[in-house]
């Protein structure tokens, strides 16, 4: 029987070396004339075993990690082909501790299937939520989807059964599903994941927006920076095309479904809605004022349904399972599971994926491993360059839109960045104002002027010139800047400054020596 | 013989032509055309606009608002360090400063010999495995100062 072994092509798995892994070992398996076969599949998650070779055997796919090239022959030698023990031996993949814990809904098949074959996606329960979507109407779809109980994953946590049910309830010639996929905030890389590991699913996901609120063409936004997800995006889009999912006809119905992939060009601010819609236009990505909705008035003017990668990605489960079973999953108002992303200066990097409500303590200490350099943790940056800082005396904060906003921080992507205690905090406020600087949409000015603001302001405090007062001009800043903009690049910017400011005061103090020289 | 100029329009309407019967066709335009020449060519512009029938100055405004988009041929290759949060927790700063000095660069630079490029990217979606970087389509992850004096010495060559 022909052997499957499994690396990944997943862009975390290659920046560690994946392909020369994979173009060793096709050269073993040629030289030693073995009945075998690598599959470049998606990545488990695992950054810290990437690249990590799986190979089938009868009791179960057997892991092996962190693979180098030069460990290839060795593996094979200790009988890898069979599952062999070797010291990067780690045994049955699905009982490797980290992916015991999850609960895997929406990342269900990634790592696991090919992600550019059809046929393995149907046999692990791939397009029965689109099946399942094609006996129903479209109002029946949506109000799966709304109760059901899932929020948009990009950042703000609107209801998505909501934002359809106004899509479906307004009329227009063209409607249009945007996925938006422009996954900039660092610490995150959930809707990459997926997009190279599982494709279908989010093609699936988009499709059944399609038809529930009567849109027939799709386009995914995404970075230019992601030039592997475009090409296994691409990939898929032609086999679903291929295969009768995607067309004329999806899946025999007389529903007509296409998608299109559109990439940025490196603005920042295009993962806001509005602005990415206007690129997506061909216009420079500057915020629309709201109203009106892009429910109301989308992407060329028409009725337009703009949801993250992971909330789109996140509809087969739950047209396949139902409502009920995923609503299951959560507390308080954030139900389901969200895909942590656990990143930054820490043991065990990767994609956790969680019913809501795990505290950040355990997800730093417990499944993140603490830090990697060994220091104790001194900050957690949540939710990318527009969330909070946390100290650890926040660590028992679950992981909740609502009890994260409580603590003035937000969720956004799911992305945590750990640092150790060598982190300075002022720094950091400076990169934050730094970052609103460069990628300020300029419609606003206490986004465009208030950043640069903040950045002169942090330096005057850093050159210890009147640090009181600095302070009070940067609680000023944030003050103007959270109220008076238009979007949350300037609006949440104030988050990781004033978090950091409130948390860390002592990073914000010159030290007392220095102050008694003055 | 062709004038490089004639050469360069010629190429250019060719692409123009080819993608603007799509929704939105100026950002896939100008992707085009970077790819076909390294950079979009500043005379190609007044076409596209003309093939669009929008203004100069609007297609001027979306080629400017956009970081990708290149006025000049970039170097041989294209070092892309990445400077977010992520990469700075694992010494990033640190690194982007080596770079710097290796290359003997600043940031948007190129070396004198055309060798390479360095330009800053916030986050490459690879910040479990950071800091991470990108040497022209070549995803780089955990890297550290051998690794970056290695690939200084490489794009030289
Ligand atoms: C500056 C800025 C950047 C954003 N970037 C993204 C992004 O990269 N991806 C994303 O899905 N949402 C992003 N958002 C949120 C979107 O505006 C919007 O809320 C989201 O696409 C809606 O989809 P959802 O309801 O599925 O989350 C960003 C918002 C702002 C203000
Ligand atoms: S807050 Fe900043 S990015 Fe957002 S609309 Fe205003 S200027 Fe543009
Ligand atoms: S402009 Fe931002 S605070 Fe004044
Ligand atoms: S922050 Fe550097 S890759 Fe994400």
């Amino acid at each position: 029987m022909t052997v499957i072994f499994y690396v990944p092509r997943d862009s975390g798995a290659l920046a560690l070396g994946a392909d020369k892994v994979a173009r060793f070992l096709q050269a073993e398996i040629d030289t030693r004339n073995l009945d075998a076969r690598i599959v470049r599949n998606g990545s488990r998650g695992m950054y810290w075993l990437e690249p990590m070779v799986e190979v089938d055997t009868p009791n179960g796919r057997i892991a092996y990690g962190p693979v180098k090239a030069s460990d290839v022959a060795a593996l094979l030698d200790n009988g890898m082909a069979e599952g062999g023990v070797h010291p990067l031996w780690l045994g049955l993949t699905d009982h490797h501790p980290f992916l015991a814990k999850q609960t895997r809904l929406t990342f269900a098949r990634c790592g696991i299937t090919d992600p550019v074959s059809l046929e393995d996606y149907r046999a692990h329960d791939g397009l029965k939520g689109l099946e399942n979507a094609l006996k129903l109407t479209p109002a029946e779809i949506v109000a799966q989807v709304t109760e059901s109980g899932l929020r948009g994953r990009g950042g703000a946590g609107f209801p998505t059964g909501i934002k359809w049910k106004t899509v479906l309830e307004t009329t227009g010639s063209q409607k249009y599903i945007v996925c938006n996929a422009d996954e900039g905030d660092s610490g995150t890389f959930a809707d990459r994941m997926i997009m190279e590991g599982d494709p279908f699913v989010l093609i699936e996901g988009m499709t059944i927006a399609g038809i529930a609120v009567g849109a027939t063409k799709g386009y995914i936004y995404t970075r230019s920076e992601y030039p592997h997800a475009i090409a296994v995006m691409n990939e898929a889009l032609q086999i679903a095309r291929e295969g009768g999912v995607l067309g004329p006809s999806v899946l025999g119905s007389a529903y007509a479904f296409d998608i299109e992939v559109r990439v940025g060009a490196g603005a920042y601010v295009c993962g806001e809605e509005t602005a990415l819609l206007e690129s997506l236009e061909g216009r420079r990505g500057i915020v629309r004022a709201k109203p009106p909705l892009p429910a109301h008035k989308g992407l060329f003017g028409k009725p337009t349904v703009i949801n993250n990668v992971i909330s789109l990605a996140s509809v087969p489960v739950i047209l396949d399972k139902g409502a009920p079973f995923y609503k299951d999953f959560g507390m308080g108002r954030s139900r389901g599971t969200i895909p942590l992303q656990i990143a930054g200066n820490v043991k065990y990097g990767g994609l956790f994926e969680a019913a809501f409500g795990l505290t950040l303590g355990e997800i730093v200490d417990d499944i993140g491993g603490g830090t990697a350099t060994g220091r104790p943790v001194k900050a957690v940056q949540v939710g990318g360059p527009l969330g909070a800082y946390f100290p650890r005396e926040l660590f028992d904060t679950p992981f909740d839109y609502e009890a994260f906003a409580a603590k003035d921080g937000l969720i956004g992507h799911a992305g945590l960045v750990v640092f150790d205690d060598s982190v300075d905090m002022l720094k950091q406020a400076r990169f934050a104002m730094e970052f609103c600087a460069i990628e300020s949409c300029g419609k606003c000015t206490p986004c465009r002027i208030g950043s640069t603001r903040g950045v002169e302001v942090v330096d005057r405090l850093s050159a210890n010139i009147e640090p009181d007062k600095q302070i009070e001009v940067l609680t000023d800043l944030c003050n103007t800047m959270k109220f008076g903009s238009l979007c949350a690049l300037g609006g949440f910017t104030p988050y990781p400054v004033m978090s950091a400011l409130t948390h860390f005061p002592e990073d914000f103090r010159p030290a007392p020596i220095a102050v008694a020289a003055e | 013989m062709q004038s490089a100029s004639t050469d360069i329009a010629s190429r250019a309407i060719g692409i123009i032509d080819q993608l603007k019967g799509k929704e939105g066709p100026l950002l896939p335009i100008l992707h085009e055309l970077q790819d076909e020449f390294g950079y979009v060519p500043p005379e190609t512009l007044p076409l596209i606009a003309q093939a669009l029938n929008i203004s100069r100055a609007e297609v001027h405004g979306v080629f400017t608002f956009y970081h990708d988009y290149r006025d000049h041929p970039a170097g041989r290759h294209v070092l892309k360090l990445c400077r977010a949060e992520a990469c700075q927790s694992m010494g990033g700063d640190a690194l982007a400063d080596r770079a710097r000095q290796l290359l003997g660069i600043d940031w948007h630079g190129t070396t004198a010999d055309g060798a390479v490029t360095l330009e800053p990217v916030y986050c490459l979606g690879l910040c479990a495995c950071a800091p991470a970087a990108m040497l022209d389509d070549e995803v780089i992850g955990r890297l550290d100062a051998e690794q970056l004096e290695e690939i200084a010495a490489e794009v030289r060559l």
